[in-house]
């Protein structure tokens, strides 16, 4: 399968879209070519397994290559493994999920649709691209949707938080472009080939060790910033609770993920020696992050909050899995992406769905949803047990898959921040049943807007098909686990190479 | 031969029902879910049967012991090469004898709440989740795989968690639900550690690598330490914490009369008979890694268990609230338990606390899940839990009365009923070993027959209280659980367990040995009288004691103010003293410096801007003295 | 009177020119006077042009052509300012260039 129809598909989706004249038609078309989109992403799994399961051992399958800038030796190289297919399933599930949640967004609807598909064709791209270029070109593309979508279509401190969080990215991505262009200017070691961005072909080079010192920091923090690393996460909050539903899932489920992927594809593969000796620095900071988000979480009065400050500590759990360096734990990093995409985004859509019959996030003003709204509440509190790693369902595969991983590396200090992350699962749970307790059980309050409705099909929909992913991820974890295991290998052989 | 595939049917027909009285329960009638999953347990409680017979009778003996058989092994999570969670069926006799009792408890259970949860709104919820709860005690004891156990752990306690809280709309129904779960999650968190530690130096989830006595585990797990202690070691205490957390053991013993907010069939199902063993379970299941590589471990799960036995049954002398009592009990059981295994040795006779163990697990199961039912028929009939409202019960409930009297002769260990035996055979394996355990264990058995019958005498005896309505029988349905229970719990004793159940897996014969049940017997009986003369009449004369005995009454009837502590250290200290900071640390700290950054970009441009004037002359005037400047300086630069 | 006129005269006059026109410019707060100091600077260049011309490469004519371009622009140049200025003049009834101060900050 050529790549590009995941680019192709959602630029056409835009353009049919543009050619819509009513809400009806635009929605359609919206739902019509995220659904084709899904379709695709299960496509490329399922043919992605087939040639791997018929002998391919290529590091990258379906890979091509398109030029960019021939002079400066850029071109479009696309190509997926095992880990790069997973998020595609993800991003292709979260966006047609988005879709269907923003159902009834009234306002500059087409512009509305028009920004989110523009920003799923940033991340696809992102996560086909093979160069370091075109990466943060999408990175980019992903980004700049983002102020648009709060800044016009988000509530609260919109304005605020749209600049923040755009400001925030922006200024990591400058940082993180000095890190590429750094790698960039290495990429030719001999002086007789032209310099690169090819991250396959970089990968081959050994860049020397002063130049990885200076790049490594870079890079992990440009690409850190986005996945919550303390103490640059405090645009999430802010920008979670502001952001309009589909906004928040699609950016909690896949755009933060786009952090961890970068992490481990650029900065742990392309600079294992620096990634070896400075891992630790980054190892307490995440550490922080994943207790330090819990805790946060415990007193969080509003709803997005909550869900912003668990997605710290879940995603300082990617960022801390990945930095572990080994096999186990990086696959775990992969499987934690994944799993908390998908349970992240069921609670923002959930979430949504709530405010937009109780029309308050506050937890201090609901009690007794359970009543009022059975089917939402139920959803609810499967998204909080996979939240807090209820085996069976996805939470639980991801983090034990961590945890065993991080306990792997002998020494005290990867053990005791592996103790210090496990005891996240307890405070985890104070959270999750602090707010289940709060607003789904206990008596039904009075006060509440009489004639609250449970899902409508749209909502039913969304709920289902991220409930199903979640429990199938859950329940029969191996063929995924597998998939990102096989692809592992070559980043870990680089890493473990040089202990 | 030797196939028992069918076994893989007991847990998963209930995982089925779960899903199907989960998804569509709301569509039927309640009664048919009810149905539905009461004749799903059923079969599962036949087949156990069957596995049961065929296991101890038929094939399960080889060369004249009983041999672990690894029925499937299914790879379901892979780590690496050597570590992988599996999901599979591992039958040996505890894993045969706990199937036989959770299903037939389970059965009893279901039956019993046909009529008890009748016309209650949430009715095919609850069987939903009662069938949850069973597929997930038996997959926890069928497991193959300690990590296959944590799984099935964790959705134990989320099942009991949403059977506590099976009264939804109540607040101390879902208080007690939190505190269940986050207590349990915290006692797992030690468990999920010591897994992480026992892996990281056996190589294996596998129980049968791990309990191997000739295995690569046992072998060479012992020479790593830390803080003086071996690493296995430090991991059999973490996996302690997790047993000591689900199986209520002091300190974290907090969450289980709570627990009792739950409809009373379910805390007689897993707050009595079946989850709150899984501990004792455990530990067995990793008996010889405990007693091979780390008897330190095990001393201290005798001490905890004995303290914890004492401790508890001292509360329950106290508490007036008919199911507290009993949770108490329970936990001071599961001490005696604890304290069996804590003592035993491995092989033949020397293995007699763990024979003992398991059986008073057996026995326990029926005579708790028999008090917890009948207090259940007495809570139907009159609609409340306290028992200085009810009084000579017996006029109006025969049946539940003489079942109940049958349940507490067994408890307390009266002759011929099953309890004697198993405790007389902890007392027995105590006494070999240590002297000053066997003291505290009969100082209990006395407390235990005095409270039980504090309670018996209070609830059927003494004065009739003015009751809202007559008090009547429970219906038939839950009479018949209430009567078979009874004959269970009579006759369990006369089981010859130790020709089923041992240490190795080889038989053995026990006796009754005179110079225990004598005394024991002994202090029973007094026990009794003493709870006889207090309470069979209404008088004065407890009052008198509680006043005499003062403080230590009061504080034994505050529990002993843990509750109050934790309180201090969740609210007080965890919440107010990180929570709190930390949240307010990020908002004003972290994200102000990040502001901070915005701010001063912002303060600088607005100072500069004044350059930007919009008097023509004046950027003119700049422009012609920079060219000078440049002109100067270009001729300075070329004449040096 | 035997002295012929050399390009220094040419040069010293273009520069006086330019920068009386520069001062102007600089100071005058009229601007029509400084449009007029504009000019005097633009036809400062203009004489350079056409005495280089002369006197450097007297075979070619590129300076002439120049000095015409610069006279057409500076041409063009005074109709669009003008034109400016007047509707300033309707705007603000007067024509200071201090107070023409609209696009500061």
């Amino acid at each position: 399968m050529d790549l590009i129809f995941l680019i192709l598909i959602p630029v056409l989706t835009v353009f049919a879209i543009i050619l819509t004249d009513s809400k009806a038609q635009a929605r359609i078309a919206a739902v019509a070519g995220t659904g084709i989109q899904l379709m695709l992403s299960i496509y490329l799994v399922i043919l992605y397994l087939m040639e791997r399961s018929s002998g391919n051992i290529e590091q990258m399958l379906f890979s091509n290559k398109y030029v960019w800038f021939t002079s400066l030796n850029i071109y479009f190289s696309t190509g997926v493994d095992g880990i790069s297919v997973s998020l595609i399933l993800l991003t292709g599930i979260i966006t047609f999920t988005g879709v269907l949640a923003s159902w009834d967004v009234d306002y500059l609807y087409k512009e509305f649709f028009i920004s989110l598909i523009v920003l799923a064709t940033g991340v696809f791209g992102f996560f086909i691209s093979l160069d370091l270029f075109t990466m943060f070109l999408f990175y980019e593309l992903a980004v700049i949707p983002m102020y648009l979508l709060i800044g016009i279509w988000g509530s609260g401190k919109k304005e605020y938080s749209a600049m923040k969080l755009t400001l925030m990215l922006m200024g990591a991505s400058a940082i993180l472009l000095v890190g590429l262009l750094g790698i960039y200017s290495y990429s030719s070691p001999t002086g007789l080939t032209p310099l690169t961005f090819n991250i396959i072909e970089i990968a081959q080079i050994d860049i020397p060790i002063e130049a990885q010192r200076y790049f490594f920091p870079m890079i992990f923090i440009g690409f850190g910033v986005l996945g919550a690393l303390f103490p640059f996460h405090t645009w999430s909050p802010d920008g979670h609770a502001s952001a309009p539903t589909a906004v928040s899932m699609l950016h909690a489920g896949v755009l933060m993920k786009m952090g961890g992927y970068g992490c481990l594809r650029v900065a742990m593969y392309l600079l294992p020696e620096a990634a070896n000796e400075m891992a630790w620095i980054f190892i307490i900071l995440t550490s922080i992050s994943i207790v330090y988000g819990a805790f946060g979480a415990i007193v969080q009065k509003d709803l997005k909050y909550i869900n912003a400050y668990s997605s710290v500590s879940h995603c300082g759990l990617v960022l801390f899995a990945v930095l572990m360096s080994n096999e186990i734990a990086m696959n775990g990093a992969v499987l934690q992406m994944i799993s908390h995409g998908l349970m992240t985004a069921l609670f923002f859509a959930l979430i949504g769905m709530i405010y937009g019959r109780t029309h308050t996030r506050d937890i201090r003003n609901m009690s007794g949803l359970m009543k009022m709204m059975p089917f939402l509440a139920v959803c609810y509190m499967i998204a909080g047990f996979a939240s807090l790693g209820l085996p069976g369902l996805s939470g639980f595969v991801a983090e034990m898959t961590i945890f065993v991983g991080a306990f792997q590396n002998a020494d005290l200090f990867h053990r005791g921040v592996t103790v210090l992350a496990c005891s996240s699962i307890v405070i985890t749970a104070v959270y999750i049943l602090r707010v289940v307790a709060k607003i789904l059980l206990g008596p039904a309050d009075k006060s509440m807007p009489a004639g609250m409705t449970d899902a409508v099909w749209n909502e039913k929909a969304v709920t289902v098909i991220l409930i199903i992913a979640i429990a199938g991820m859950g329940l029969a974890p191996l063929w995924l686990s597998d998939m990102i295991l096989n692809s592992l290998e070559p980043v870990v052989q680089k890493l473990t190479l040089l202990k | 031969m030797e196939n028992f595939y069918y076994t893989l049917i007991i847990p998963v027909i209930l995982f089925f029902t779960f899903v199907f009285t989960g998804l569509l329960g709301r569509k039927f009638k309640p009664l048919f879910s009810g149905m539905v999953c009461t004749a799903s347990i059923f079969i599962s409680t036949a087949l156990s049967w069957y596995t049961a017979y065929q296991y101890f009778f038929v094939q399960g003996k080889v060369d004249g012991a009983y041999k672990l058989i690894n029925v499937f092994n299914l790879e379901w999570l892979r780590f690496n090469e050597t570590l992988s969670i599996d999901i599979g069926i591992l039958l040996d006799p505890i894993s045969v004898m706990m199937l036989v009792v959770i299903t037939t408890v389970s059965l009893m259970v279901h039956l019993y709440s046909l009529g008890y949860m009748k016309g209650d709104p949430g009715f095919s919820r609850y069987y939903a989740f009662l069938s949850l709860f069973t597929f997930s005690m038996l997959g926890l004891v069928l497991s193959v795989n300690i990590f296959m156990t944590y799984m099935f752990w964790e959705l134990v306690g989320v099942s009991s968690y949403l059977l506590i809280g099976h009264y939804y709309d109540k607040p101390s129904a879902v208080s007690a639900s939190k505190k269940a779960f986050i207590v349990t999650r915290f006692a797992d968190l030690g468990f999920l550690i010591g897994i992480l530690l026992l892996s990281a130096y056996a190589g294996s989830f596998d129980f049968n690598e791990l309990t191997n006595p000739q295995g690569s585990a046992i072998l060479q797990s012992a020479s790593v330490t830390f803080m003086g202690l071996s690493a296995v070691t430090w991991a059999l205490i973490l996996i302690f914490i997790g047993c000591a957390g689900k199986s209520a053991m002091f300190p974290l013993h907090i969450w289980l009369p709570d627990a009792m907010e739950g409809p009373t069939p379910v805390s007689a199902l897993i707050h009595a008979a079946t989850m709150v063993v899984a501990g004792v379970y455990l530990i067995a299941r990793l008996f010889p890694l405990y007693i091979f590589t780390s008897p330190q471990a095990l001393e201290v799960v005798a001490y905890v268990g004995a303290f914890t036995s004492l401790f508890a049954a001292v509360i329950a002398c106290t508490q007036t609230d008919i199911k507290r009592v009993l949770a108490f009990s329970t936990i001071s059981q599961i001490g005696y338990m604890m304290v069996a295994l804590g003592v035993s040795g491995y092989g033949g006779e020397e293995g007699l606390g763990y024979m003992a163990s398991m059986f008073h697990l057996f026995t326990h199961a029926m005579f708790k899940a028999l008090l917890f039912l009948g207090a259940g028929s007495i809570i139907h009939a009159i609609h409340t839990n306290e028992i200085c409202d009810m009084g000579n019960l017996r006029k109006y409930m025969p049946v539940t009365h003489i079942t109940f009297l049958i349940a507490c002769l067994a408890i307390a260990g009266i002759p011929p009923l099953s309890g004697f035996f198993s405790k007389d055979e902890i007392l027995v394996a105590v006494i070999e070993k240590n002297f000053f355990l066997f003291i505290v264990q009969y100082i209990v058995a006395g407390l235990t027959a005095f409270y039980m019958f504090r309670l018996y005498f209070i609830v059927f005896w003494n004065k009739e209280k003015k009751y809202e309505h007559e008090p009547h029988e429970s219906p038939s349905i839950m009479l018949i659980t209430l009567v078979f229970l009874a004959v269970c719990s009579a006759v369990a004793g006369f089981i010859p367990f130790s020709e089923f159940v041992t240490s190795d897996g080889l038989p053995f014969v026990t006796h009754i040995h005179m110079k225990v049940a004598v005394p024991t017997v002994t202090l029973a009986v007094i026990g009794i009288l003493t709870a006889f003369f207090l309470y069979k009449k209404e008088s004065t004369s407890p009052d008198k004691i509680k006043n005499s005995l003062g403080l230590i009454y009061r504080s034994a009837y505050r529990k002993f103010y843990i509750d109050e502590v934790y309180m201090f250290v969740t609210k007080k200290i965890i919440f107010n003293m990180i929570s709190v900071p930390i949240a307010w640390f990020d908002r004003n700290v972290i994200d102000s410096s990040m502001n901070g950054i915005a701010a001063a970009t912002n303060f600088i441009s607005e100072k500069i801007k004044y350059l930007q004037s919009g008097q023509l002359q004046q950027y003119a005037f700049v422009m012609v003295a920079g060219m000078i400047l440049i002109f100067l300086l270009t001729v300075y630069l070329i004449t040096l | 009177m035997t002295e012929v006129v050399g390009i220094q005269h040419f040069m010293v006059l273009s520069t006086l020119m330019f920068f009386i026109g520069v001062y102007g410019f600089l100071t005058r707060k009229n601007l029509i006077t400084i449009l007029l100091s504009i000019e005097l600077i633009l036809n400062s260049v203009n004489i350079n042009f056409v005495a280089f011309n002369k006197y450097l490469y007297p075979e070619n004519l590129g300076g002439h052509f120049f000095a015409m371009f610069v006279i057409a622009v500076a041409a063009t140049e005074v109709a669009v300012a003008i034109a400016i200025i007047i509707s300033l003049y309707r705007k603000l009834k007067m024509i200071d260039v201090e107070n023409v101060n609209e696009m500061k900050y």
